[in-house]
């Protein structure tokens, strides 16, 4: 009897062993894929953390998805990877993924946005009708793919409405959530096709008010390199000044108001002012933070550019007339308390082709799912929690 | 005796890897990146009979399907921003597919909307897969799908970017990928080691948007392979292994069509065609032909003809020796894609997803027949053992013989 009870818990004991051993190494080897670098530095350890991973079947899988948080975008691909071939393994061997931890993961908004998408994903082509019974509830999901989902059901159920009086909640409902342009653009149709007043401006967080100086030259492309006194006032941390007068391309200029109505921000240069050929403008605004934070900048234009937030460049662009289009850059920047200053360079080139004569830019402060972060204490997600209407 | 047998046995496997080799199709254009497949024999007759299988793809691409072994490679993009990164492995005998896997663009996944990240066509080493997006991120998987190596080439550089998107298929010389990243405002070619991922050399570009791909100069003699490097100054000759520029063609070129190579000559899309021959050191001028322009096919070289399509969907044949106009055939409809030539014909696909098989002769081209395949097909086809593979936004078509 005693013997028994010896080899039952010296049983246990390695049970415990071997079961905290296979735990450290999945978690070595996810820390090992999450240490992968740029340059392909770290890709010979990651391929064996692969290897090791993919045997160790659905253990690995919630630690693999929880290794997403956090993560660089390099590093998430290889957790992708380790974690795919995890469920392809287990599903050749004809096994059913764990659906309630899933399940419980995919609801878990701390988590990663792209990871639980995957598991959502995962999740779905074992059940399918997850989508319905979890879609609904994700409309102000940190993940866009979710919101997504979520708004293009509300989109449908509103085309199917009976009359006006009951579509408009529908979609003012999927509006709250939507952070794509075609939906925000076939929702604000037919709201106000019934009548509504939509926002779009401030739905996206648009910048529509500024101050712009010009044309400053900028024959041959030469001007993109030339810091001219707006930009050095810039990067001595100054806030431009705009009681100044400069010496422009075509005589003394002024800082002047320009504001936009278009629904989509678009400050148009070549109309609202004029297509300067060879020429820049300096463009700048003032943006109130209630605290510091991380939120990007997304900005379109087909013209050559540089952004200074607070005196600091955060990215510059010399590429002329290849296209334009909402969000077609996207920088991250950090925001201070209280006021910060936004500066914009936009540069208009030579080129006489009738494509090549847009000078125009577009510019939004939002967050990474592209949900606007408005100025101030309001915020757009507060704005939509209270149910206020735009 | 035993000798013999030993020697007979060497033979035989290295037949045999040359065999597999040969019978794959390993990137863009095909293993000499030329758009020939010469052993092939292809179906001339092309019906809905010659439609072997229908594969579902889960997301777009104007690359082209690639064939390494047994299975077809090919990469799409889905997601409303084209972010989702599709590597797709399927049986080439049933169409089922074997594997499938997912990444996450770290670049600017902007195009122009008939293109999207999915545009350059994959390559091979024979035994690893190389994905390249619009997004400059470059993806090196097992011939399992398991991950080897990934560079966001987009993050690295993120100002090699176009906002129209990128297109330029990579190639594998050697043990080397060789990538060219060029736009306006930033540009360089690397070429990165096909086992570890990491740079083995990068250089400077010329600073202008290009959507052309790398080529190859197959070694001969004992002149090393070479790679061809084309932009809107013309076309670079560097070392694969070291990055080395070994001559420099400054006459200008197009930045859409590709360069090919046929026999030795090197056919630029420069001022027309425009062949030169690699001398080792330096390059002689061979022929111009003027009047040959091709737009966004790249050209094709068939002995002494060159063959190019022109923006209305008219291909022109024309003699190698002499640059002059053999004939011309209207085909319906605009062309993306690079026709291919395999055992005497020609087999293009246009936009609108029309496959004509075309007999070149001496004095005409003969449409032999067609094919709707009522989807939009934008990529280059790739032909191995037997068979034709080509790929539309919503699927891969295997065309082959009736068994």
């Amino acid at each position: 009897m005693v013997c028994r009870a010896v080899v039952w818990i010296g049983a246990v004991a390695l049970i415990c062993c071997v079961s905290e051993a296979f735990a450290a190494d999945i978690s070595d080897s996810i820390k090992i894929l999450q240490s992968v670098q740029p340059g392909g530095v770290g890709t010979a350890a990651g391929r064996s953390a692969i290897d090791s991973l993919a045997g160790a079947g659905t253990e690995a899988i919630l630690p693999l998805l929880k290794g997403f948080k956090g993560s660089s975008p390099l590093a998430v691909n290889w957790l992708r990877n380790a974690f795919e071939e995890v469920v392809e393994a287990e599903r050749k061997a004809g096994k059913t993924l764990p659906a309630e931890t899933l399940e419980a993961f995919i609801l878990d908004r701390t988590e990663s946005p792209v990871a639980r998408r995957l598991a959502y994903e995962t999740l779905r082509a074992q059940a399918p009708e997850i989508e319905a019974r979890l879609i609904p509830d994700m409309l102000l999901d940190p993940g866009p793919e979710f919101r997504r989902d979520a708004v293009a059901r509300l989109i449908d159920e509103a085309g199917k409405a009976d009359d006006a009086a009951a579509a408009t909640p529908l979609f003012r409902k999927a509006l709250a959530g939507a952070v794509h342009e075609d939906q925000v653009k076939k929702i604000a149709e037919a709201l106000r096709a019934n009548g509504e007043t939509v926002d779009i401006q401030k739905h996206f967080g648009f910048l529509a008010k500024w101050m712009i100086v010009g044309p400053f030259d900028n024959k041959e492309e030469k001007g993109f390199a030339v810091a001219y006194t707006p930009e050095t006032e810039a990067a001595e941390g100054r806030a431009p000044n705009t009681a100044a007068e400069y010496d422009g391309q075509l005589g003394k200029i002024q800082w002047k108001p320009l504001a936009t109505e278009d629904d989509y921000g678009v400050v148009d240069i070549g109309k609202q002012i004029e297509n300067f050929k060879g020429s820049l403008m300096y463009a700048s605004t003032t943006w109130t933070s209630a605290k510091d934070q991380q939120v990007e900048i997304r900005l379109g234009t087909p013209n050559a550019w540089k952004l200074w937030v607070n005196g600091k460049l955060v990215f510059e662009r010399e590429e002329y007339h290849r296209s334009s289009a909402m969000d077609q850059y996207k920088v991250p920047v950090s925001l201070k308390p209280g006021e910060n200053v936004i500066l914009f360079k936009i540069c208009q080139n030579e080129q006489t082709q009738d494509w090549a004569q847009k000078y125009q830019f577009q510019l939004r402060v939002c967050d990474s799912t592209g949900s606007a972060v408005l100025p101030g204490l309001a915020t757009a997600k507060n704005d939509r929690q209270t149910g206020e209407s735009r | 005796m035993r000798l013999v047998l030993f020697s007979l046995c060497v033979l035989a496997s290295l037949c045999a890897a040359r065999q597999s080799v040969a019978a794959d199709w390993r990137q863009f254009r095909g293993n000499d990146a030329n758009s020939v497949a010469a052993t092939e024999s292809l179906p001339t007759e092309l019906s809905g009979d010659t439609v072997a299988w229908k594969a579902p793809l889960p997301g777009r691409g104007l690359s082209g399907p690639i064939i390494v072994s047994d299975k077809v490679f090919v990469s799409a993009s889905s997601g409303y921003s084209h972010d989702r990164l599709h590597v797709i492995c399927i049986d080439a005998a049933s169409g089922e597919q074997v594997w499938q896997r997912q990444f996450d663009a770290t670049g600017r996944t902007m195009t122009h909307d008939k293109m999207c990240n999915a545009t350059p066509t994959m390559a091979s080493d024979g035994e690893r897969v190389f994905a390249f997006y619009s997004s400059n991120d470059l993806i090196c998987l097992d011939l399992s799908g398991k991950l080897q190596w990934f560079r966001g080439l987009g993050s690295e550089f993120p100002n090699a970017s176009n906002s129209l998107g990128m297109s330029s298929s990579p190639i594998v010389i050697g043990t080397t990928v060789v990538v060219q990243v060029e736009s306006d405002a930033e540009a360089f070619a690397c070429g990165v080691d096909t086992v570890s991922g990491e740079t083995k050399w990068q250089i400077e570009r010329p600073r202008a948007a290009n959507w052309t791909s790398p080529s190859m100069l197959p070694a001969i003699g004992d002149q090393p392979a070479l790679a061809l490097l084309q932009s809107s100054k013309g076309l670079t000759a560097v070392d694969p292994e070291t990055g080395k520029i070994v001559w420099n063609f400054e006459k200008g070129a197009s930045t859409i069509p590709s360069v090919t190579v046929s026999d030795g000559a090197i056919v630029i899309p420069s001022n027309g065609l425009t062949a030169i021959r690699s001398t080792g050191t330096a390059f002689e001028e061979l022929w111009n032909a003027s009047g040959m322009s091709p737009a966004t096919s790249s050209p094709v070289v068939i002995g002494n003809t060159a063959f190019v399509m022109n923006s209305a969907g008219v291909l022109s044949a024309g003699d190698t020796k002499t640059g002059e106009r053999l004939w011309q055939l209207r085909l319906r409809g605009s062309f993306s894609s690079t026709p291919i030539s395999a055992g005497g014909y020609l087999y293009a696909f246009n936009e609108a997803g029309t496959a004509f098989v075309v007999k070149p002769e001496a004095d005409k081209g003969i449409i032999v027949s067609e094919l709707d395949l009522a989807e939009t097909i934008l990529c280059s086809p790739a032909a191995a053992n037997g068979a034709l593979y080509v790929r539309s936004d919503q699927t891969l078509f295997k065309l082959a013989k009736r068994p």
